[in-house]
């Protein structure tokens, strides 16, 4: 499936920043599941630089804006080629061994009932059959966790996600990382974007991957109760979505923030 | 040079002038307690030399009514007031500390020795440190601090940025100190040769140790004219407005050729400079004294703001 | 060891007679008056706190310019013992630095089954964020301090490996200046290895592994946590003694490719930054995003080549005392010699049987935390009480993994200048190795003695003190 998309972020302060810096890590993921057409990230005003691929693979660059800064506007547009590998990351480089990504951060650290759910989850699978346990997994937390909008903000931890029963991709994804990590499964953090059909609300999006032998890393969305398909863009990864953020920026000086984001994935025309 | 290192050597100046100010407005408040007022009762000048040292509010949140003793022990002892003696040379020390190296020991001894003395002065019983003891104590740790700049430190950009902080700090005191009385310095008060004494102008002269010198510059009566002209516009005057000013434009121009760029502070100290050689003592009068020095106030604030946003900061391209 | 008091390995006095290395300090303390000697122990006190020489104990009340304590007498190795001292230190740091390069690269230690893939990996050291990154030169470690003690003429153990930023090279250095300026008599008597080269060593070393892009003389900068650091004397006392800028993370700034000073005369490019602050805080982009004391896409450039960073985000994965165990292996594995540095046998409490036998002996045992540092939260089992050992067995087995425990061992003794005269007390000692285009040590390194009578515990902040160290010239 060839898919556009069109995504922009603003962020605006008051009063101006003496200086802003920001890692981006804004690049379609290199894999055998999408192919990038064309790909464009601008950042007005912004000096560019420090990029690298990373050891997880991503591609990271750095932009900083010398202030005064009352404003910045990150601008993704670009169109990709996907193919629906059911979730599975083939061919996709990469250096970390998949036991760095147990260790609990504060976002997927597992509480009782986190330990209960990932327990109670894969209660009737075989230990042999990884592949199985990561889908119960994957439903338990769907079921756990409903998805409702503005119950949940960005700090909320998994634990608290779940003894909220409320919550967005972002929790979801900590709630699958730390089941997962419960049950001794390497796991982690994905941002990208998603290609719902109508709505846009949910276009950017974040879901988890699981380290499943035989196969390497896997991707669950419980939002979605699935795997990624054709209609997922990957970026990059993460421990959690501190780590994985697509933008991550430090502002020097005493203003305010407040940011906007419109995004649009939409099915390009050939 | 590093921005921050050039800003801690810059504060460095500034605390040091800044303790040495308060010092003298304490031996002014002191002394004037001494002299019985036309009135009955003695003087007291201590509100006006909250005032100067811009201590006023905070004095009046601790204490309330200016009794001499809280205020001398505000102005000398007290951590809570930012001007006081104590928190000037802890604060020069602390700056010292962290650009340890781009000082010499000599520096670094005399800065050092004044806070270990304070330290032990502070554990001491009040009663037996007597405010004249202290005032002196306190304009010999200036001076060492100084001298020790002026014998040992290498003529390089730290010397620059010691020496513009004495200067910007200096002419804002002036002014300041000069401001607190504008009132009595007036020619249409009606004070002068009506037998009342002029000990509030002697007061202005003693608070900048310029008393004698005074009298040696200009000679016979003190008048308001003279007094405004030795303040402000004589070169002769060591802590004078034109004195500080040119001192700080002539630092700033040795930066710039040293560094082969000039910025913005170096045009902004040269038209203070500027004006202050253009005017007379009746310009100054005619605009207002008060208005004058508020406005001459800011300026000084403005060409701080400058060499800040163009060394100091480090945000400069 | 029998009877109470176990014998001790002394340094000078060996049955009745005088070691070698020692004989140039026969009678030295004793010919020397006791009026003399407080005078000199004064004077030296004085001059450390000239210098601003003091140390701040972290978190720790009272005076926050505390002085060290100095004890005037040397600590001597022959030129023969540190022949091998030395050649056990490079071996040590070669071994440590390929492991790091393996572990951030293809790990072909753990695939080979050497080095157990859990305890790399999972270790909390290990940072994701460098894997696959070749620093310049191949280093990761480009000052390893490597903690050493002796029990008998030759036998000596490696305590602990600091890959990181091992401290107190500056006591070293005052050390010898104070030394030099008291007794000038005693340096002309003896011949004793100068170790006044190391900040230019130190600053060749960082120099060599300035990124392939700089052209040029590299700009080496030390970045610290600041002024109200306990280790910022020796910081700030490096940066004067090198010649380069001592810089906090807010004098320092990314752009572009490349990281930049501010200076009063506009930006400066930084090619080496020999920084003093823990992995965690030198970036918030990448690392602690609430850290305040780094620098904003300082990673980002390390990981481009814009810059280096000495040593390495995530070198503290080689010496974690897990880790420790391994190193002969990696000697063999990487090198392939045998250690010329014995390890202090040591059990690992997260296996269950080693745990047992370590519940068992206790008493005898000292058990330290995996982590830890600074003679903190550790059990030393012969100078403890019942309760005390009775409350940390509690520890242990609440969590078994977090300790490791090793046999008490006889730390060799060094005359030291006591309240009632001369006696001995134990010592160790740090050297710090250099690692750049070349490995560089100087002679000796830093004796820290435990002032306390019958204390094995050497570090500062438990009532610890330094010595001056000599090594005799050939």
């Amino acid at each position: 499936m060839r898919l556009e998309v069109r995504h922009r972020t603003l962020y605006r302060f008051d009063p101006a920043m003496r200086a802003v810096v920001q890692s981006l890590r804004l690049t379609p993921s290199l894999f055998d599941g999408q192919q990038t057409i064309d790909w464009a990230v601008k950042v007005e005003g912004a000096e560019r630089g420090a990029a690298f691929r990373d050891g997880a693979g991503d591609w990271v660059e750095t932009t900083s804006i010398l202030g005064p800064v009352s404003e910045i506007a990150v601008e993704v547009e670009g169109v990709v080629e996907t193919v629906d590998l059911t979730g599975v990351l083939k061919g996709h480089r990469e250096r970390v061994p998949p036991l760095a990504y147990l260790a609990p951060t504060r976002a997927t650290r597992p509480d009782a009932a986190l330990i209960e759910l990932a327990r109670g989850a894969v209660a009737e699978v075989a230990e042999t059959e990884a592949l199985e346990r990561a889908h119960a997994l994957t439903y338990a937390v769907r079921d756990a966790i409903a998805y409702t909008p503005g119950e949940t903000e960005h700090a909320t931890t998994a634990a608290e996600a779940l003894a909220l029963g409320h919550g967005v991709c972002q929790d979801h994804a900590h709630a699958m990382i730390a089941a997962a990590h419960v049950l001794g499964i390497p796991a982690r953090y994905v941002t990208g974007y998603l290609h719902a059909g109508g709505e846009a609300s949910e276009a950017s999006h974040a879901w988890a991957e699981l380290y499943v032998d035989d196969l390497g890393w896997v991707g669950f969305d419980a939002s979605n109760g699935v795997c990624p398909d054709e209609h997922y863009i990957r970026l990059g990864s993460g421990v959690d979505a501190v780590d994985a953020a697509p933008i991550r920026g430090v502002a020097k000086g005493q203003g305010a923030e407040a940011l906007d984001v419109e995004v649009s994935v939409t099915q390009a025309q050939q | 040079m590093l921005s921050r290192t050039a800003d801690n050597l810059y504060w460095i100046a500034r605390s040091m002038e800044r303790a040495e100010t308060v010092a003298r407005l304490l031996e002014v408040g002191s002394r004037n307690a001494l002299i019985p007022s036309l009135s009955g009762g003695y003087r007291n000048e201590w509100d006006a030399i909250l005032q100067a040292s811009g201590t006023q509010a905070g004095f009046a949140a601790k204490y309330g009514d200016p009794v001499p003793r809280n205020i001398e022990s505000y102005l000398f002892f007290d951590l809570d007031n930012p001007s006081s003696v104590a928190s000037s040379i802890t604060r020069a020390r602390e700056n010292a500390r962290i650009v340890r190296t781009a000082l010499t020991s000599a520096v670094w001894d005399a800065l050092n020795s004044a806070y270990q003395d304070l330290l032990r002065m502070r554990r001491t019983e009040r009663s037996k440190l007597p405010m004249s003891d202290l005032i002196d104590w306190t304009m010999r740790q200036s001076m060492m601090v100084r001298g020790a700049i002026e014998d040992t430190q290498l003529r390089i950009d730290g010397y620059d940025f010691l020496n513009i902080g004495y200067h910007l700090e200096r002419a804002d005191s002036t002014a300041r100190l000069m401001d607190v009385k504008y009132f009595v310095l007036l020619p249409q008060v009606d004070y002068v040769g009506s037998g009342l004494d002029n000990y509030q102008w002697r007061t202005i002269l003693r608070a900048m140790s310029a008393h004698r010198a005074f009298s040696w510059a200009y000679g016979g009566e003190i008048t308001p004219a003279k007094i405004a002209d030795f303040l402000i516009l004589n070169r002769k005057a060591p802590r004078s407005l034109i004195t500080s000013v040119e001192g700080a434009s002539a630092h700033l121009d040795r930066l710039a050729r040293g560094y082969g760029r000039s910025t913005n502070a170096q045009s902004k100290a040269r038209a203070l400079v500027g004006e202050l050689a253009e005017a007379s003592v009746e310009d100054i009068f005619d605009e207002g004294l008060h208005e004058f020095l508020s406005r001459f106030i800011a300026e000084i604030a403005g060409l701080g703001g400058v060499i800040h946003s163009s060394y100091l900061s480090g945000d400069a391209r | 060891m029998d009877g109470d008091e176990p014998s001790y390995f002394n340094e000078m006095f060996d049955g009745d007679g005088v070691r070698a290395p020692y004989s140039g300090l026969d009678g030295w303390a004793n010919d020397m008056p006791p009026e003399l000697r407080n005078l000199k122990q004064s004077e030296a006190e004085a001059l450390f706190r000239r210098i601003g020489i003091t140390f701040a104990v972290y978190g720790e009340g009272g005076d926050p310019d505390r002085l060290i304590p100095f004890d005037m007498f040397p600590r001597v190795f022959s030129s023969g013992e540190w022949r091998k001292l030395e050649a056990g230190i490079r071996q040590r740091a070669r071994a440590l630095n390929a492991f790091l390069m393996d572990v951030y690269g293809r790990g072909e230690i753990v695939k080979a089954g050497r080095i157990p893939a859990h305890l790399v990996y999972r270790n909390e050291a290990f940072e994701k964020a460098v894997v696959g990154f070749k620093p310049p030169r191949g280093v990761y470690s480009h000052i390893v301090g490597i903690d050493l003690v002796r029990t008998g003429p030759d036998e000596f153990f490696v305590l602990e490996d600091n890959c990181r930023t091992p401290s107190g090279v500056s006591y070293m250095l005052e050390n010898r200046e104070i030394m030099m300026r008291m007794f000038p008599g005693l340096f002309q008597e003896n011949r004793i290895a100068p170790v006044e080269n190391y900040p230019a060593l130190l600053r060749r070393t960082l120099a060599s592994v300035a990124p392939e892009k700089c052209e040029g003389e590299p700009r080496v900068a030390i970045l610290t946590p600041g002024h109200f650091n306990s280790a910022y004397y020796e910081h700030s006392f490096l940066a004067d003694m090198m010649g380069v800028e001592l810089v906090e993370g807010q004098d320092l700034f990314v752009e572009g490719d490349y990281v930049w000073c501010r200076t009063t005369e506009g930006p400066k490019r930084v090619d080496v930054i020999y920084r003093r602050i823990d992995d965690a805080f030198i970036d918030p982009l990448c690392f602690r995003p609430d850290s305040m004391l780094g620098v904003p896409g300082l990673m980002n450039v390390y990981r481009s080549g814009g810059v280096t960073i000495a040593s390495a985000p995530g070198a503290g994965v080689a010496d974690d005392k897990a880790i420790y165990t391994f190193v002969p292996d990696m000697i063999r594995f990487y090198l392939g010699e045998s250690p010329i540095l014995n390890n202090v046998p040591t059990w690992q409490c997260a296996k269950p049987d080693e745990c047992a036998y370590v519940l068992d002996n206790l008493a005898e045992l000292v058990v330290k935390e995996v982590h830890g540092s600074g003679g903190y939260g550790m059990l030393v089992g012969p100078k403890s009480s019942t309760e005390q050992i009775a409350a940390f067995a509690e520890k242990i087995k609440e969590d078994p993994a977090n300790y490791i425990a090793q046999p008490t061992l006889a730390l060799s003794t060094c005359p030291s200048f006591v309240e009632e005269g001369v006696a001995p007390r134990h010592v160790d000692l740090r050297p710090y190795c250099l690692v750049g285009e070349r490995i560089e040590l100087v002679p000796g390194g830093l004796t820290r003695v435990a002032l306390r009578e019958g204390s094995l515990v050497v570090n500062s902040s438990q009532g610890g003190g330094v010595k001056d160290t000599w090594v005799m010239a050939e």
